[in-house]
């Protein structure tokens, strides 16, 4: 029981050129097909063994709701086919069918009957829905009163009261407050040591590592690599950041041919331009992951395109949600640079150390004349690189590392 | 992409929501009768008088026929010698009637108003449209129970043949279900279907001997009043509650055999474009 099977699975969908032809090829018998195949997913081949919790992440548009809609059932596949053995108990949506003017029991015992159970059934898990839902007297009030929280709270209760065999999952989690995400993950992993095989797709990369033995990245209708958790989400994240360059490299009229990748957004004149940086570690290894309080060297070299007056490097730390941490520029360290001929190479080089909190954050380069990138923007590149920082000493809160001592009398 | 052998059909083997079979709505039987119970309710749960209009309503219907046609007009229903035959003869008609047109307008509509439910639920589907039945049955029932007691109060009860109502209506819901599956996917294709029907169903109405009897006719349209299905049918309804007498069975071949295959019909291209249906809603 909970095995699923998935083989040779395919998902297209029709085109047609205009509103006739859908008619003209229903109609008009031997006329040939008129529509074009759009395809999704194509050619998806995996097992999950049961009881395994298997992630499925991707951007969006890679095919993943599609894949679990064509697993759940709901959605039919154009070619091959899914095998699931046991009750599959699929949340696609919460609250699907809920009516607004219908007491939240009402609801209970309507998305019940959904799932197939009797009333008699219904009645018998009440007392249970109730209780993992905790909303209190809110359960015999009309839904229309709820909070989306709250009407996600009591879905997810319904939905998950009886231990499926395949629970599918498709981001259904990222409402709700945190206490309640918190009830739904202890009791997807009761189920999952109960031999519950999962499903889920997931953008939170805890979730996924937390959860699951084995994911799946999908892209462009495919998958692209399958394997351990961790690996399949630094894939995906250097995926991210490929797709994003993609999109800046349309944009900008200046391209940096030695760099393509990891970059986000990059503007500027052009007059001078970034063509490498890197972390380095005191023994001269780039790095990518820091220790609290590690010495740094920051490499950047830039090249004079054409001749210019007056060149700022400045360099601005910025932590996950992408709030400043730290940045200054060489005007500020007093080593503004003039008469700068075309062509000609520089190499910078600072000198940190790296009293930055747990975390990761990025760095964003900026190239102008004078004490700010107003008046004249060589060129300004966020997400120049990404880098990680852990800590290995005394636990301590917050995106800066103030070593401290201390003193106390008593 | 797009390497693949191109299958225009899925293997329905695996695919969990097909075939629809009847088993699978048994296991759904909760369901089916716990939307039709909402959906009840859910009309007339922000009225003040609540379950007063379901009844109230057909109420009305009948004493306007009734006063109007058979007191202040004086209407007589030609062979007939009762004062109220041919308000009786309106009632039956509009009631049945009412019947057969909610069932196909419902239907025509169910997948697209049930598109959400569709697209991330896997259940029976063709639970949608049994719900569609059960709820036009029930809100006959209530107005059929109140001509009933008109009938009663006049003293036009049938007697007997009253029961060949049972069947009839077996054959009326038939043809309707039949009908209304086939407008139900095509609509979900073709959004036309839906105004057309609205359209067609207003001409049908009056192409139904239902205000008028057949009798009154010139005999050049009879024929072309015989191709509707649901003349045989209304004469049908008619004898029974007019000339209180069992209808004329053999009459309702036509019609039978038009339901099946309708209904033979909707299955098959339900079955076909479900799939086609749930990606387009």
């Amino acid at each position: 029981m909970g095995k699923i099977v998935v083989s040779n699975l395919g998902k297209a969908y029709k085109r047609y050129p205009s509103k006739w032809s859908r008619l003209a090829e229903w109609l008009i018998p031997f006329s040939g097909q008129r529509h074009e195949l759009n395809w999704v997913l194509s050619d998806l081949n995996f097992t999950v063994k049961p009881g395994e919790a298997l992630g499925i992440i991707g951007i969006n548009g890679a095919g993943k709701s599609t894949l679990l809609k064509m697993i759940a059932g709901t959605s039919q596949p154009s070619t091959g086919s899914v095998a699931i053995s046991g009750h599959v108990a699929a949340l696609l949506e919460l609250g699907i069918g809920f009516h607004p003017d219908f007491t939240g029991r009402q609801n209970a015992y309507m998305a019940g009957q959904l799932l197939g159970f009797s009333v008699a059934e219904i009645t018998a898990l009440m007392p249970e829905i109730e209780s993992f839902a905790e909303i209190g007297e809110y359960l015999d009030q009309a839904v229309r009163f709820y909070s989306s929280g709250m009407q996600m709270r009591l879905a997810f209760s319904v939905a998950t009261v009886k231990r499926p065999d395949v629970l599918i999952i498709d981001e259904a989690l990222s409402v709700g407050d945190a206490y309640f995400q918190h009830k739904c993950f202890d009791r997807i992993r009761e189920f999952r040591e109960l031999g519950t095989t999962l499903l889920m797709v997931s953008h939170d990369k805890l979730a996924i590592q937390s959860i699951c033995d084995r994911a799946i990245l999908l892209n462009k209708g495919q998958i692209a690599i399958e394997g351990e958790p961790e690996v399949v989400m630094d894939y995906y994240n250097a995926l991210l950041a490929d797709r994003e360059s993609e999109n800046v490299r349309q944009e900008l009229s200046h391209q940096d041919p030695s760099k393509p990748n990891k970059v986000k957004t990059i503007s500027g004149s052009g007059e001078a331009l970034i063509q490498d940086v890197g972390l380095f570690a005191n023994d001269g290894n780039r790095i990518e992951v820091v220790q609290v309080g590690q010495a740094l060297k920051l490499h950047v070299r830039v090249k004079c395109i054409e001749a210019i007056d007056a060149l700022v490097l400045g360099y601005l730390f910025k932590d996950r949600l992408g709030m400043p941490v730290f940045g200054t520029n060489t005007f500020h360290l007093g080593r503004q640079l003039s008469d700068l001929k075309a062509g000609e190479e520089i190499e910078f080089s600072f000198q940190f150390k790296a009293n930055f909190g747990p975390g990761t954050y990025s760095l964003a380069l900026s190239l102008h004349a004078s004490d700010n990138h107003i008046a004249k923007n060589y060129e300004w590149r966020d997400h120049a690189l990404v880098f990680t920082v852990i800590n290995q000493q005394e636990h301590f809160e917050g995106v800066a590392w103030l070593p401290s001592t201390v003193e106390i009398k008593r | 992409m797009g390497k693949l052998p191109l299958q225009s059909q899925p293997q329905t083997t695996s695919f969990n929501s097909l075939p629809p079979s009847l088993l699978s709505l048994w296991q759904y039987r909760a369901f089916i009768f716990g939307s039709t119970k909402r959906e009840f309710q859910m009309k007339y749960k922000n009225s003040l008088l609540g379950f007063a209009w379901p009844i109230l309503n057909p109420l009305a219907l009948i004493l306007v026929y009734t006063l109007v046609f058979s007191k202040i007009m004086g209407a007589r229903l030609p062979g007939a010698e009762s004062i109220y035959a041919y308000s009786i003869y309106l009632c039956i008609g509009i009631i049945v009637w009412s019947l057969f047109a909610e069932i196909t307008s419902r239907s025509q509509t169910v997948f697209l108003d049930n598109a959400n439910l569709l697209k991330k639920l896997n259940f029976p589907r063709l639970c949608l449209p049994i719900v569609v039945i059960f709820n036009a049955c029930l809100n006959f029932l209530i107005i059929f129970a109140l001509f009933i007691l008109f009938l009663l109060v006049t003293n036009q009860f049938p007697g007997w043949v009253i029961l060949a109502v049972i069947p009839l209506l077996l054959i009326q819901i038939g043809f309707a279900i039949g009908l209304g599956i086939n407008l139900g996917v095509l609509n979900v294709f073709f959004r036309d279907i839906g105004y057309f029907y609205g359209v067609a169903l207003q001409f049908w109405f009056w192409l139904t001997p239902i205000v008028y009897s057949v009798n009154i006719l010139p005999e050049t349209i009879r024929p072309l009043i015989a191709l509707n299905p649901l003349s045989s049918l209304m004469e049908a309804y008619q004898t029974i509650f007019i000339k209180q007498q069992w209808p004329d069975w053999s009459s309702l071949w036509y019609i039978i055999i038009l339901a099946l295959l309708l209904n033979l019909n909707g299955l098959r291209l339900f079955r076909k474009r479900s799939g086609e249906m749930v990606d387009l809603l």
